[in-house]
């Protein structure tokens, strides 16, 4: 919980990693290339002090993410999106298996997510049922863009993929992130394309599509389709930090969200280890659209961010909210989004 | 950067000034992508970097191609060596580019020919946002949104939004005349007035996007090689 001038704030972290990035654990020029990437973005994003030496970077372990998240970074609970790239770590980057047995040891403090791929067929089926019963899913990450021997990624409307939506709804899997975003890469295809979340979509009413990294860089795509379904929401992982180096794009860019979208359907991430919560949170709850640009897109109010850093995501995986960090009670659906958008002025 | 004669080196790097990414939309010169010219008449060397190792494959083929013709095309230049460097797929794209293999078959197998559609979706994304930035203008100098359905390329003011709008219409076959309507769609259609707002307000999600990314980008090829690598 985070507390700032007599306000309360319940904070889901809804995209926080576990990952051995380590060089015994890439096991090809890729995985180093992939570590190192995610530095980068870590060296450019994050203010002066908050920045780590790379091997550390590469693999904190367990009491330094317990200490970050939960005792420095304010966080109520925080879900673990796996990342296996098989490919490029031998023992997979963060996978299911080792993001639970972190969440195993410290009860209530973590929801862990699971992940599919379509490219395995039956037996990644039969893999999922184990995986969901296992470690009680309510949520998967998807990661369209990962290679897999020769291939270079996959659709979500691909045939396969569309039987294990089909084995999510049974599951009871709800909540499907799907990475689109920076970082690697299907080889031809135009890897941010979010137009397969589209038809998915539309195709899976009861399931919610939670595409991380909300299209970035393709912000104009994923707010085109969020817009026409309802069912679609917006991960902020990577947006958040342009808060600090980049304020004025931060606020077009949640400016832009909210237009398209609205405040029901964006949640916080920090995608730790690459940012650190603390200095987000902190940043949000003290944020506010330039005055020059109100007339554009409006201001944040407290209500906007209680719902973005916490409130949002607790809704999607049934997360009890003290009573001191809730607001107003509104219907669940967040309704259409365009007719309902401000109307442009001129 | 050396140089061979003086005037076929400032040659070599207005037309590499003239390639452009095509997602950011900025001349490759300018983004800092261009690590090192050496114009040795009649050869130049180029090499290239990004500012991530995963860059998408497809649209760092495409730089290196492009750069390639840009060169040749100087005149006193009859070889061209340009090389991606510090890139997971930089082996299969130079050797592909030099053996004007194409974007397929330099990655046999594992890409299909996307290319020319790639490069159209991003040549009208970046219509859209000069558009965008175009009607700014006009709305800035007191114009209402409905009106712009009714303006032409006259009335809009001469300046480099202007200049920048015309040049993408070029790029896209799109009518440059005066007297053509303004606010027309990827096909040169005039957007009717019921339509305009909203199209509009995407056409701002999409210069939002656009100038974002090409600040990122900018920012980790300064973090990746440090101050010198901004060109």
């Amino acid at each position: 919980m985070y507390t700032k001038d007599g306000e309360s704030y319940f904070i889901v972290d809804s995209h926080v990693h576990a990952w051995d990035g380590s060089l015994t654990n890439q096991a090809n020029r890729y995985g180093k290339g992939f570590i190192e990437c995610f530095y980068d973005y870590h060296r450019n994003l994050s203010p002066e002090g908050w920045v780590w030496p790379l091997e550390k970077f590469e693999k904190y372990g367990e009491e330094t993410l317990v200490r970050d998240l939960f005792d420095e970074g304010y966080v109520d609970k925080g879900i673990f999106q796996p990342t296996y790239l098989s490919d490029f770590y031998v023992n997979g980057f963060n996978t299911t298996e080792q993001n639970g047995a972190v969440a195993e040891k410290y009860p209530d403090k973590f929801i862990v997510n699971g992940a599919w791929d379509p490219r395995n067929g039956e037996t990644g089926l039969k893999n999922l049922e184990m995986l969901a019963q296992r470690w009680n899913l309510k949520g998967v990450k998807l990661y369209t863009a990962e290679w897999k021997g020769i291939s270079r990624g996959w659709k979500l409307t691909d045939p396969w993929a569309y039987r294990y939506l089909e084995k999510c709804e049974e599951l009871g899997i709800v909540n499907i992130h799907v990475h689109k975003g920076p970082t690697i890469y299907p080889l031809n295809r135009d890897a941010f394309d979010v137009h397969d979340v589209d038809e998915a979509a539309t195709m899976f009413p009861g399931l919610r599509f939670i595409v991380e990294h909300c299209g970035l860089p393709r912000l104009e795509d994923f707010c085109w389709i969020a817009t026409q379904e309802p069912n679609v929401y917006g991960g902020l992982a990577v947006a958040m930090p342009f808060i600090h180096t980049r304020p004025r794009y931060f606020a077009q860019v949640i400016g832009e969200l909210l237009y398209w979208l609205d405040e029901n359907r964006l949640t916080f991430a920090s995608d730790y280890a690459i940012w650190h919560p603390r200095w987000l949170i902190e940043k949000f709850v003290d944020f506010q659209i330039p005055e020059d640009m109100q007339a554009e897109y409006g201001a944040l109010t407290t209500e906007i961010k209680k719902k973005i850093l916490g409130l949002n995501a607790a809704r999607l995986y049934d997360l009890d909210v003290p009573r001191e960090a809730q607001v107003e009670p509104e219907p669940a659906d967040s309704g259409e989004a365009v007719g309902s958008a401000p109307v442009v002025s001129a | 950067m050396t140089t061979g004669t003086a005037s076929v080196t400032a040659a070599v790097w207005s037309a590499l000034g003239r390639v452009r990414d095509p997602e950011l939309d900025e001349p490759i010169t300018d983004l800092g992508f261009v690590h090192e010219l050496v114009v040795d008449e009649p050869e130049v060397r180029a090499r290239l970097r990004l500012p991530t190792y995963f860059c998408a494959p497809n649209f760092a083929y495409l730089m290196v191609a492009d750069a390639v013709d840009a060169i040749r095309a100087v005149p006193g230049v009859e070889r061209a060596d340009v090389r991606l460097e510090d890139h997971f797929a930089a082996e299969e794209i130079n050797a592909g580019v030099a053996a004007g293999a194409g974007f397929p078959d330099s990655f046999p197998g594992e890409a299909v020919n996307e290319l020319d559609e790639l490069r159209r979706t991003f040549r009208r994304k970046a219509h859209t946002a000069a558009l965008e930035r175009a009607c700014r203008v006009l709305l800035a100098g007191g114009s209402r949104v409905e009106e712009l359905a009714e303006l032409t390329l006259r009335d809009v003011p001469a300046s480099p939004e202007k200049d920048s709008l015309l040049r993408r219409r070029r790029e896209l076959g799109l009518p440059v005349a005066p007297e053509s309507p303004l606010f027309v769609d990827d096909d040169g259609v005039r957007v009717p007035v019921d339509q305009l707002a909203l199209r509009l307000r995407f056409a701002q999600a999409v210069r939002v996007s656009i100038d974002g990314n090409a600040s990122f980008c900018r920012g980790l090829l300064r973090t990746r090689y440090g101050e010198e690598g901004t060109g």
